[in-house]
């Protein structure tokens, strides 16, 4: 990031070093757009649903966050691996996580996993996201509750 | 009958702020008589919301259950701190908290303004103003904390358990002083818009408000962030919320602020993007406040959300906001522009630390927008997370970090960089070597840890070599070495602390996330696990009844590599009131590092207890404290006093207002 060597030459004019100032920022602000497009590109996941996985393919090993209810009576633990059914009514996916898992994470709750499909049609939960209000329903569940007929709005609030 | 009186107060505020607004923008040049009735207005509107939020304290602290607020986040049995904070742990409340410091802000405004030209303190005073009547009508017409129940119920629903700490204390009024101290920043900037008139005076008069602003933002983003990590219990201390990035953002921008008045206040250059930069950082604090409250943005973070005011709240940002970049764009031509100057140059390096910091924010807002924009268009749901932004936000910083000693060693107006470069050779040697002999002693687990921390110590030692050739340390004598070193301007010590501090979080940052080592096994009391040197032992484990819960509590003791011993406890409450369990980490600290334990729910007797061990995370929030305390050092610079800076008894080169 050092200034070109000839910047320090005396005898520059005005119009040029307003070219020179101009051009830097040019050429950081250029870099940073594609900075973030090529990160918009290639670091954000996609949130499906127990439906969307089922019918979308999601390709096996890629990062993506799975959202859903968990399934009554789906919650097994064996020492500190968790496995639990996530369904958004229509269609249903297992899950494992190994861990603590948030404390308001129960039964019949909403809850959001990052994670991965395995082969077997596991979910690998990397990461279980926290609620920190029993109140509080994911947006993107909501939606997903939605759009599979499920959604009871009596149950979140 | 003190809530009818805490309310009429706030009724009364909101009228008085309505008739500062329209009195000081119509007679904003009739001079000093003006500008003092705005003063005891602006005063009179501090002791009015102060009374309305005592009010609601009062009610809180007692009990007083026909306060509905007070029933649904209140519990008799609560601890008294948690009472009092548990006022603003909501909506209603924490707009309450908002105002009262808003108000305060423009009460000290009045107080120390009296130098200020009369012209510039009205329209200031006028622009708080109308903010206060804007946020106190949304208060007053949308979310009334002063709503009475009745009949009024014998106990309350207790406040959420996770805000039942501490960190509710301390976190939101630090990070309110700093949003809403930036309010005096855009009120400057639309009194310099309005009025027409910018020059250094200007800026000297808004760069230490922003000082104050940016000193509280950076505590309350430390505060936050170091509540998040002991009680969440995941262990991280970031996580690229929107809630966080709403924070941060402003800070950004306000870091960035701090360095461009600084231009305009030496070289009467940058007027224009300044006065933007202030519109901008309140703007994103109004962002950071409400956005995350409109229910629109999904965080793990949001408590205080109300969606059914979304629109109301979206309306009054986009009011606002809007109204100043209206203005902004009507009257920023008529700015007169500074001059230009020499790329290598002090002003030069300031403006790269601008462009830098500002399209950071940019690459951030992109980041916690974008998913809202995509699933408003295409309706797909997607996460922008971690990945995005450690990605962009931290290739921006890789060379902000580089260039940032340079800074300091630069003239104003023109430079020699081969010279500056000189004396950053020994910081330079120094940083390149602990970088290698770190990097082979902890083995290069990812393989950004060596770069970040080249750039973590080379940031730090640049700030020393900064005090080092300031007070010529080796080529003079010692003692008057240290003469000149007590003798420096508190600012140039500020300066040379606040950089130290970034180079110490950045280097938090990385030891932590590079080696970093974690645990999760199956424990039961009697047995022990190994992690990273440390012995765990779980002692026992137990249920014992707290104030208003009741813990299962697991005794651990702790064997550090050295053979000390200490005994600490990790518990999950169950709260009597709500039914709601929380999860208290341990958490010890050696050195600079932390052991971090987490309990698991008990099964059949049997206990997970996950265990971290993070090698100097304490850094991170280390270095933001030292940040703060070179804020409020230069803060106590002479030059630097709030309100208007007094005259120097010499003569000023450049004409004062």
């Amino acid at each position: 990031m050092t200034m070109p060597a000839a910047v320090r030459k005396k005898g520059w004019s005005r119009k040029q070093k307003r070219l020179a100032i101009i051009a830097g920022l040019g050429v950081v602000l250029a870099l940073a757009t594609t900075l973030v497009l090529v990160a918009l590109r290639d670091q954000i996941v996609f949130f499906y649903s127990p439906s969307e996985i089922v019918s979308r393919q999601v390709p096996v090993g890629q990062a993506i966050r799975l959202g859903g209810i968990v399934k009554e009576d789906s919650w097994v633990r064996t020492g500190e691996t968790n496995d639990f059914v996530v369904t958004d009514g229509a269609r249903d996916v297992p899950a494992r996580f190994i861990g603590i898992l948030p404390d308001l994470f129960s039964e019949g709750q909403g809850v959001v996993a990052e994670g991965s499909m395995g082969v077997d049609g596991l979910f690998t939960a990397s990461n279980v996201l926290a609620k920190h209000d029993e109140n509080y329903m994911p947006k993107e569940v909501v939606n997903a509750l939605k759009a599979s007929g499920e959604w009871r709005p009596e149950d979140a609030q | 009958m003190s809530i009818e009186l805490g309310h009429f107060a706030l009724i009364l505020a909101f009228a008085i702020a309505t008739i500062s607004t329209i009195g000081g923008y119509a007679f904003w040049r009739s001079g000093n008589r003006i500008a003092l009735v705005l003063s005891q207005g602006a005063i009179l509107q501090f002791i009015l919301v102060a009374v309305a939020f005592a009010a609601l304290i009062q009610a809180f602290v007692t009990s007083d259950f026909s306060l509905l607020l007070a029933v649904n986040n209140s519990h008799s049995l609560k601890p008294l701190i948690f009472k009092i904070s548990g006022v603003w742990g909501n909506h209603e409340g924490s707009m309450v908290l908002w105002i009262t410091i808003l108000v305060a802000f423009g009460a000290m405004v009045a107080a120390f303004g009296r130098r200020l030209p009369s012209d510039l303190l009205t329209l200031v005073l006028a622009t708080q103003s109308l903010l206060t009547a804007a946020f106190a009508g949304f208060t007053l017409f949308t979310s009334n904390p002063f709503a009475r129940v009745f009949p009024a119920p014998l106990e309350g629903k207790d406040l959420n358990p996770i805000l039942q700490d501490i960190g509710l204390a301390i976190h939101p009024p630090l990070l309110y002083a700093g949003y809403v101290g930036f309010s005096i920043c855009f009120s400057f900037a639309i009194a310099a818009l309005i009025s027409g008139r910018i020059d250094q005076a200007w800026a000297r008069w808004v760069r230490p408000w922003t000082m104050l602003s940016w000193t509280f933002l950076t505590l309350g983003i430390a505060m936050g962030s170091y509540w998040a990590y002991y009680e969440l219990g995941w262990g991280g201390w970031w996580f690229w919320d929107p809630v966080e990035n709403a924070s941060f953002m402003p800070w950004l921008a306000g870091t960035a602020l701090l360095h461009s008045a600084l231009v305009m206040e030496k070289r009467n250059a940058l007027k224009i993007w300044t006065v933007f930069l202030s519109i901008i950082t309140f703007s994103l604090s109004l962002l950071g406040t409400f956005l995350v409250r409109s229910g629109i943005l999904t965080s793990v973070h949001t408590f205080a959300s109300d969606p059914t005011r979304g629109m109301v709240i979206l309306s009054l940002l986009a009011l606002v906001i809007g109204g100043a970049f209206f203005l902004f764009a009507l009257r920023a031509a008529s700015l007169r522009q500074g001059g230009l100057f020499a790329p290598v140059s002090r002003e030069g390096a300031l403006i790269l630390n601008n462009l830098f910091l500002a399209t950071a924010v940019g690459a951030v807002l992109v980041g916690t927008l974008y998913p809202l924009v995509l699933d408003a268009l295409v309706g797909t749901t997607i996460s922008v997370g971690a990945p995005f932004f450690n990605l962009t936000f931290g290739a921006l910083m890789a060379p902000l970090l580089l260039v940032l000693p340079f800074g300091p060693m630069l003239a104003w107006k023109r430079a020699d960089i081969v010279s500056a470069a000189q004396r950053l050779i020994g910081a330079a040697a120094l940083a390149v070597f602990l970088a290698i002999l770190i990097s082979a002693l902890g083995g290069v687990s990812i393989s950004l840890a060596p770069i970040g921390l080249l750039l973590g110590f080379w940031v730090a030692f640049g700030a020393i070599a900064e005090l080092v050739e300031r007070s010529r340390l080796g080529r003079i004598p010692l003692g008057e070495s240290m003469r000149r070193l007590i003798g420096l301007p508190r600012t140039a010590w500020s300066t040379a602390i606040a950089h130290f501090g970034i180079g110490v979080t950045v280097l938090g940052i990385v030891a932590t996330t590079a080696w970093e080592t974690e645990l999760v096994t199956t424990l039961n009391p009697g047995e022990s696990a190994e992690l990273s040197g440390y012995t765990v032992k779980f002692d026992s484990f137990d249920q014992v009844p707290g104030p208003n819960y009741i813990a299962d509590e697991g005794r651990f003791t702790i064997v550090a590599p050295g053979g000390s011993t200490r005994k600490t406890i990790a518990d999950r409450r169950t709260y009597v009131a709500s039914g709601i369990p929380t999860t208290e980490a341990a958490i010890e600290t050696y050195g600079f590092s932390q052991v971090y334990l987490q309990l698991g729910e008990p099964l059949e007797n049997t206990h997970v207890v996950r265990i971290w061990h993070k090698p100097y995370i304490t850094l991170i929030w280390l270095g933001t404290i030292l940040m703060a305390l070179a804020g409020v050092l230069s803060l106590t610079d002479r030059k630097q006093r709030i309100g208007a800076p007094r005259r120097a008894a010499r003569p000023v080169a450049e004409p004062a207002e």
